[in-house]
């Protein structure tokens, strides 16, 4: 509280403060979705970091890999870094983000992101992977973990009566930023390209000014909605309802909660259960079905996914606005559990037609596992702290970002060294993921509303106030300027 | 309070917000559409 408050005091940075992004009387807050698309869109692309991975294996070698080349499996180390130090980041941060207002958040987000590129660019230009694993890796996964939560707890506050589709706006945005990236990185670098470099370390500082544009734009027309404030036509509910509270949980009281670990190992289970495919679809599809999958049809499928994983955030998370964030994830266990079940019969009867279709609404329910959380978490645990407490279960995804890719590859590496024909290698790993859903099936069962003993008190309220008021206050007269 | 735009966001600058992020999405959106009906053929 007291970080805010001397920001909020003026100063260099003052314009970041929240006081000044609380939104004037006539504000739209159709405004805001853009704003947090500006962050999402930028960085999603994360998702397209793969691009990069070939030509930055031959940055000596030019046309092939020379021997001092990276190889593959050290920029692998990449992703894996940036995706962790996502979850650390938006869980360690969450608490300052959610107190010191979006703007600043990101703002932050925005020197972290781009950052990260040009210390990248760097690190291509010298030849050191170390510089890129500091720069992309924790720079950048900083910016990713900062930028991810604080949009969604923006759109939270701004949309109380449609939180699902809110936050399923700014999710797809994640999911839809590495459509933008890939193209845009493979055009770049064909540009940058010449006979003497394959263009990496160009395209990095280009994507890396464009990201800072586009994601301070985000941050500038982004606004908090002023205290007391409601959508016209909305009356917030007096009482709460079975799984809806209208009290809020304090960031750190949420941890001693069972629905925060039961929300988390639902979040970790159906991440895992996706992500475990997503990253094998293309070898998956081909070897499942020899002669009948080309890898050029192949990277269609791949594509595909990747719209309903885009599609299914929006239409997910909009749905559970209507029938509840519970039975959503309801949907997802019992009808992720049948398709995965299903998936190894589409193999045995040879029908691509009907192992496309399973995967698209796996896949889609996989994005709106990711989508929906925000909301189920502010049904629990209320709007006050959303943002710090989504920050703090991200770290399930961190989780799930190893489990699922090793599941997937270790199985099936398992059984192929086993004797197991490799349109059959892949069964195991089906039937595997469909009991992970069982278990998330049953986590989800047991959630019921947060008991009243972790609901923050006026008095605690007042104590908070209080606190703000008090920096505020100090921070005022170290500046000379009013609070 | 409430959500028009009297004294306050003007559609213009509706339309300019999500038309900047709307275009770049649509593009990509496209592009990974025109990628994908390579599995039909």
């Amino acid at each position: 509280m007291g970080a805010t408050a001397q920001t909020d005091s003026g100063g260099p940075f003052g314009f970041l403060a929240r006081s000044h992004t609380i939104a004037k009387p006539g504000f739209s807050r159709w405004m805001v979705p853009p704003a947090a698309l500006c962050v999402h869109l930028c960085i999603g692309q994360a998702y397209a970091f793969s691009v990069f991975n070939l030509p930055m294996t031959k940055l000596i070698g030019i046309s092939q890999s020379a021997p001092n080349d990276w190889n593959l499996p050290e920029l692998g180390w990449i992703f894996s870094i940036a995706i962790f130090f996502l979850g650390m980041s938006a869980a360690v941060f969450g608490r300052w983000v959610e107190e010191g207002g979006p703007r600043r958040a990101m703002f932050t987000a925005a020197l972290c992101w781009s950052g990260g590129f040009i210390l990248s660019a760097i690190g291509v230009y010298a030849h050191a992977l170390w510089l890129i694993y500091i720069g992309y890796g924790v720079l950048g996964g900083c910016g990713l973990g900062i930028g991810y939560i604080s949009p969604v707890s923006t759109l939270i506050k701004w949309f109380p009566d449609r939180p699902g589709m809110a936050t399923g706006m700014a999710i797809m945005g994640f999911g839809g930023g590495a459509f933008i990236a890939s193209p845009l990185s493979v055009w770049l670098m064909s540009r940058f390209s010449t006979a003497t470099h394959v263009g990496v370390a160009e395209t990095f500082i280009v994507l890396g000014v464009i990201y800072f544009i586009f994601m301070m734009v985000g941050s500038i027309i982004v606004r908090v909605p002023a205290p007391g404030w409601k959508p016209e036509g909305y009356t917030p509910p007096v009482q709460a309802s079975k799984l809806i509270t209208t009290s809020d949980v304090f960031v750190y009281d949420s941890l001693k909660t069972p629905q925060f670990w039961l929300i988390w190992w639902i979040l970790c289970l159906n991440v895992t259960a996706g992500i475990g495919v997503l990253g094998q679809a293309s070898a998956m599809s081909q070897e499942m079905f020899p002669g009948k999958v080309s890898p050029v049809a192949a990277a269609g499928f791949v594509g595909l996914m990747s719209l309903f994983n885009m599609g299914g955030r929006f239409f997910w998370a909009s749905t559970s606005d209507y029938i509840g964030r519970k039975n959503t994830y309801f949907v997802f266990m019992v009808l992720g559990f049948l398709l995965y079940v299903a998936v190894p019969s589409t193999g045995a009867i040879g029908s691509v037609e009907a192992f496309v279709l399973c995967f698209l609404v796996i896949i889609s329910m996989y994005g709106g596992g990711f989508a929906t959380v925000p909301a189920y978490l502010k049904d629990m645990f209320g709007t006050r702290y959303v943002g710090a407490i989504h920050g703090l279960l991200l770290t399930a995804w961190s989780m799930a970002g190893i489990f699922g890719p090793v599941l997937v590859n270790y199985i099936r590496e398992y059984n192929v060294t086993h004797g197991v024909p490799k349109a059959q290698a892949y069964n195991v790993t089906m039937y595997i993921m469909a009991g992970l859903l069982v278990i998330g099936f049953l986590c989800n069962l047991f959630i019921e509303a947060v008991h009243h003993r972790f609901h923050m008190q006026p008095e605690s309220d007042g104590a908070l106030a209080t606190a703000a008021e008090a920096g505020a206050a100090m921070a005022a007269r170290l500046t000379g300027k009013p609070a | 309070m409430t959500t028009s735009n009297q004294n306050g966001t003007a559609v213009w600058q509706l339309i300019l917000a999500w038309g900047f992020v709307g275009i770049p999405l649509a593009w990509g959106v496209a592009q990974t559409i025109a990628n994908s009906l390579k599995l039909f053929q």
